[in-house]
């Protein structure tokens, strides 16, 4: 008998525009499997395929629109009108379907108990590993502690050198050449917290200015905060032009938004959040900062793989998805992923789409490794302590 | 000395009531009621056919909608006001009642005292039984969950073939109540009271049509009012004295699972009535709605 | 094409079941052979393998279990109310100690995924012993008047659909309430019935008090025509229902019953449509569809039909159907080779009317019985996959205008058990809620139970509500 498979992996979403070259759309350095299938996707799947399925949202601002061949943003894709005035923001975001919190935390918690065994368990482990953006984001770093941080992302498991490495490390900007030096000649990119994270409670001069010193210092990432006052007291598009700014200031860094989702309270929020987020540009989405009560949930996350999920369905442009903050199991680490499986599908289980903002969570990700690996429970010395 | 001559009465000619309006049957047949004592002529009923029973199901289905979604407030205003309608013509009832079954004048004002005060019973009930045979119920999750009472649609009443008055008031009252709506078959016997109960609901703001009484053999007529299949329950009272009808009907009844009331032996209409009646022809219905927390990401504010 | 991420079989150990190769009916505290000698087989619908042997009982079997709980009856109904509330609360206990066993069990019996038996049947069983085990020393304060009786003995008949949870359903009210009880399992799963009984060994029951009688429709009938029975509770289909209906008529026998339905689950433009999306999953594809209150009509508001029939595509091709005792199994197997040549039929029917066709694609075992989750859209009234119950893995979608329309088109049915909304306008939901006439409503979700809640339907879907303080009126002599 068949063991329980599921019917067909997940089509791929639909794509509105015409075929365009993967690498302009997936941005700078799109793994080859992503590109693969997305190019995949774009040769099966005909015009009239995806007109029937196409969002209410977008045929709603989308008459003006032929698309581009590279969208880069809402200002170019279907969703232009969506932007157009803070009114025509507040009615587009209005216009997302509510969130009944009840079922998307059974979604989430139903998708929990999926059972993660053997060849399953070990793929998600790796994967888990390579998806972690190593972080420190203390007022007590140093450049030593940077460096070992550095060094675990770089090797993780010193006893095992076929473990993956992680995705990046991510830090303050003062602390960005620093990780440069330390991952230098790896593929582990730096990440930078900016925008005076976590509160994000400065001038614009200065949060840009946070920007463009962390790229200077060589910054591959930008982890920015949003303006959660201005969202909360209704200025939606000071938001959106903020997150604007900031992408240009980011330049060729890949920009993460994080929207401290425990502050926004309400899924209604996080869901309008991530639109506004996706449609200034936002190249990940992500939970928490790490810094407040609740932080990454697998409802919330949830919540936030369907909005990119409909996202690319309604632009053709991918973001990526960073849960932060609380993720410590690899227990955890492996739900969240059959989270990404089951809902956005194959196209994001790769460290270009997913993200863990998390520390503690890489170490007990190896002792389940080794534990697999070797058949015995491993033990907090056999990892090590950075 | 001139011979006084005694005045000639007007006799009433007795007619069904049927969505709010008072036909003959649609057979053109009557048959003869006599007096419960002596035997006497008392008058010509009209004997219903199952055209006539049809048609009284039309009735109470149109009427349903309305009834059923007016206020329980309101129902209890109109029940109300079919107790001081009847109060107003008491006199004229305890005559009927008393020929009707043949009893003494004062036997019989009690019992139109009982059936008027089984009106305002009644009447109280409308916006209490929700309350009483509904209401929260606290399961185990994110959900408030309602249970709340609706009437079962349009309800066959077979009334009882003794207490011709008291009797039918006791078993239409409760199930119009709550929202049902009714056609009676009024007792064989003594269906004059009965009909004249018609005069008096088409002038107490009851919707036409809540109420449909029919005169004439329920051997005759109830047979396919238990297998209409718009009829939603039917409460045998009325055939006490004939089990094997009443088995018939029951049979006839599964059809389309219609409620059954079964008919229960030496029923004293006297007695405190309770909530039986009232709760017969009433389904449950139960609401869940989701609840959650206030705040996402499982927050306890 | 196999997905870079794929799960890995993950089997629920049968260990933990030991399921013996003969069973006997259990009448009078034991288990003893049918009096004509007769047994039947039980397979696992998901493999045909047999699972065990069964005695099948026939009518000289009810009289002697009628007989049986007769005479248990006149000790049981005079216990104090807290002694048979402390029975019950042990069988809900040890219900819970065994419950990985007893999930384990009904998968196998049954064919459905380990992940429902382990996380909905159990645990619902478990807890309508629980809540049922309170009322029994407190019927002077559920609002019947002082001192309900009891009615003597309940013939009760359950489907398969929920083996363990119909017969919880059923037995537990009945024992509060001091009556004592026959019940006959479905053929095609007697197994945790007989194994309930063992539960009731273990508390301690009295002799008689419970009586279990696997076998056919024959037995069934018997049962609820024997003289001696005073409660009949059935849950099945509406047609076996209506001749239950016919048979007690002009006794003095307590009817309840718990039939068919087309449930609507009505989606309107302003629904949480991920929610919804999972809502209608659930409610259609939740046991394998087999399930009298499932939303098997598809009322979608015409203006967003594409989208969301778009988003439900893609959500059942993730779906898992296979092996039942996998803990990531979505969708398990179809009870019974009959069951599945229904399914079958009216899917065809459905094709042969005109309505479009589309089926998950998925792999189906090759031995045991199996159907794809499978929708049909252009769907309309007259279509005959509106109408019968199908009560399998396959929904209807239809579509409507206004909020008027999707009510009448709801209530456009013999049945009346169950309904669905989906919108984010709290007065819509009141308001539609109001209008349907269905017995349980969920607003927003979809397929919940819970013991406290009244369960039970309108018009054809029958009469009586199991669950609740509504519960224990069809057990008392009220």
């Amino acid at each position: 008998m068949s063991a329980g498979t599921a019917c067909r992996p997940l089509p791929p979403a639909p794509f509105p525009a015409p075929p365009k070259a993967p690498a302009d759309v997936t941005g700078p350095a799109a793994p080859p499997r992503a590109a693969r299938a997305l190019s995949r996707a774009l040769v099966s799947h005909g015009s009239a395929w995806w007109e029937g399925l196409y969002s209410r949202y977008a045929r709603r601002y989308a008459q003006l629109v032929s698309m581009p061949t590279a969208p880069a943003t809402a200002k170019e894709h279907a969703l232009a009108d969506a932007v157009a005035s803070e009114a025509t923001l507040r009615r587009f975001l209005q216009g997302l379907p509510g969130v009944d919190a009840v079922g998307l935390e059974a979604r989430a918690a139903a998708l929990g108990t999926r059972s993660i065994k053997t060849t399953a368990k070990a793929y998600a482990i790796d994967l888990a590993i390579s998806m972690i953006d190593l972080t420190t984001l203390e007022g007590a770093d140093t450049p030593g502690k940077v460096r070992a941080l550095g060094a675990k992302a770089v090797n993780p498991d010193p006893t095992d050198r076929s473990t993956p490495r992680t995705a990046a490390v991510c830090v303050y900007p003062d602390m960005v050449a620093t990780a440069k030096a330390a991952v230098a000649g790896t593929d582990v990119k730096v990440a930078s917290v900016a925008t005076a994270f976590p509160a994000g409670r400065a001038a614009l001069d200065v949060k840009l200015g946070d920007v463009r010193e962390a790229v200077a210092a060589g910054a591959d990432e930008i982890d920015m905060v949003i303006d959660r006052g201005a969202f909360l007291a209704g200025h939606h598009m000071k938001v959106y032009e903020e997150i604007r700014a900031v992408k240009e200031a980011s330049g060729s860094a890949r920009l993460k938004v994080i929207f401290e989702t425990g502050e926004l309270s309400t899924y209604d929020n996080i869901r309008r959040a991530s639109w506004i987020g996706m449609l200034a540009g936002a190249d990940f989405i992500k939970t928490s900062t790490g810094k407040v009560g609740v932080n990454a949930t697998p409802a919330n996350t949830l919540l936030m793989l369907e909005a990119v999920r409909d996202f690319r369905a309604a632009t053709g442009v991918q973001v990526g998805v960073k849960p932060a903050g609380g993720i410590r199991t690899s227990k955890d680490a492996i739900k969240f992923l059959v989270l990404v499986n089951e809902t956005v599908g194959e196209d994001w289980l790769d460290n270009h789409w997913f993200r863990f903002g998390a520390s503690s969570l890489l170490n007990d990700l190896l002792m389940q490794r080794q534990k697999l690996a070797t058949g015995r429970y491993s033990g907090p010395d056999y990892v090590t302590v950075d | 000395m001139s011979e006084r001559t005694e005045r000639l009465s007007v006799f009433k000619t007795y007619k069904l009531y049927v969505g709010g309006k008072f036909p003959r049957s649609e057979s053109g047949r009557v048959y003869e009621v006599t007096d419960g004592k002596n035997g006497d002529w008392l008058a010509n009923a009209p004997l219903s056919s199952r055209k006539d029973g049809r048609d009284a199901v039309v009735a109470a289905r149109k009427a349903f909608g309305g009834w059923s979604g007016a206020t329980a407030y309101n129902r209890g205003q109109v029940l109300y006001r079919v107790a001081e309608m009847l109060e107003g013509r008491r006199e004229q009832f305890v005559r009927e009642v008393a020929d009707a079954e043949g009893i003494g004048r004062s036997k019989a004002a009690a019992v139109v005292d009982a059936a008027i005060d089984r009106w305002v019973w009644y009447a109280g009930w409308t916006d209490k039984i929700a309350q009483v045979a509904g209401g929260a119920n606290p399961v185990a999750g994110p959900f408030f969950n309602l249970s709340t009472p609706e009437p079962t649609g349009v309800v066959t009443v077979l009334a009882p073939q003794e207490s011709s008055f008291l009797g039918l008031v006791s078993v239409i009252a409760p199930v119009i109540a709550s929202g049902n709506t009714v056609v009676v078959i009024a007792s064989e016997r003594a269906p004059l009271p009965a009909l004249s109960l018609g005069e008096v609901l088409a002038t107490s703001d009851l919707p036409g049509g809540v109420v449909n009484i029919l005169s004439g053999k329920a051997a005759e007529i109830a047979p396919s009012l238990a297998a209409h299949q718009d009829v939603n329950g039917i409460d045998l009272t009325g055939t006490a004295a004939d089990l094997g009808l009443a088995k018939q009907l029951e049979i006839a009844a599964a059809d389309n699972l219609k409620r059954v009331r079964r008919p229960r032996a030496a029923e004293d209409f006297t007695a405190d009535p309770g909530t039986d009646r009232l709760t017969y022809f009433l389904e449950t219905k139960t609401v869940w709605h989701p609840t959650g927390s206030l705040g996402a990401s499982g927050s306890s504010y | 094409m196999a997905s870079v991420f794929e799960y890995a079989p993950a089997p629920e150990s049968r260990a933990v079941v030991d399921i013996a190769p003969n069973y006997g009916l259990f009448i009078d505290g034991e288990f003893v052979d049918a009096a004509d000698g007769k047994v039947f087989k039980t397979v696992s619908p998901a493999t045909e393998e047999v699972l065990s042997e069964v005695a099948q009982a026939g009518e000289a079997d009810v009289e002697r279990a009628v007989r049986a709980a007769r005479k248990a009856f006149e000790k049981w109904s005079a216990l104090p109310g807290a002694e048979r509330g402390k029975y019950l609360f042990r069988i809900a206990r040890i219900i819970q100690e065994r419950s990985r066993e007893l999930a384990v069990l009904e998968t196998l019996d049954n064919g459905k995924p380990i992940k429902e038996t382990r996380d909905a049947d159990l645990p619902l069983v478990a807890a309508h012993f629980f809540y049922y085990a309170g009322w029994a020393d407190k019927l002077d304060h559920a609002g019947f008047g002082p001192g309900p009786k009891a009615l003597g003995v309940a013939g009760q008949v359950i489907p398969w659909n929920f083996p363990l949870l119909m017969l919880a359903w059923k037995i537990a009210p009945a024992l509060a309430t001091g009556n004592t009880v026959v019940l006959k399992p479905a053929e095609t799963t007697p197994l945790s019935a007989l194994f309930f009984a063992d539960i009731c060994r273990q508390a301690g029951l009295p002799k008689g008090v419970v009586n279990i009688l696997p076998g056919y429709g024959d037995a069934g009938a018997a049962l609820v025509a024997h003289p001696d029975v005073d409660k009949v509770a059935f849950t099945g289909s509406t047609a076996v229902g209506k001749e239950i209906a016919r048979t007690v008529a002009g006794t003095d026998k307590k009817l309840t019953l718990e039939l068919g339905g087309k449930g609507a689950n009505i989606v309107f433009d302003d629904a949480p449509v991920d929610q919804a999306v999972e809502g209608i999953v659930t409610g259609i594809f939740f046991n394998q569809g087999q399930v009298c209150c499932a939303g098997s009509r598809l009322l979608v508001q015409e203006s967003v039909h594409d989208e969301l029939l778009h988003s439900l595509k893609r959500r059942l091709s993730t779906l898992r159907l296979g092996d039942p005792l996998d803990k990531n199994t979505d969708i398990g197997a179809i009870n019974s080779a009959e069951q599945l040549a229904r399914i079958t039929a009216l899917a065809e029917t459905g094709e042969a009317e005109g309505a479009e066709r589309w089926t998950a694609p998925c792999e189906l075992p090759s031995s045991g019985y199996w159907f794809a989750p499978t929708l049909f859209t252009g769907v309309t009234q007259a279509h005959t996959v509106a109408r019968d119950e199908i009560f399998g893995p396959v929904l209807s979608v239809l579509t409507f205008r206004t909020p008027d329309e999707a009510v009448a088109k709801a209530n456009n049915t013999q049945y009346g058990l169950s309904a669905g909304i989906w919108t984010e306008k709290g007065s819509r939901i009141l308001a539609v809620a109001n209008k349907l006439r269905a017995g349980v409503v969920w607003a927003n979700t979809f397929n919940k139970f819970d013991p406290t809640s009244p369960f039970g339907g309108y018009k054809e879907s029958g009469f009586g509500r199991e669950g609740g303080r509504h519960g224990l009126e069809a057990y008392l002599d009220v």
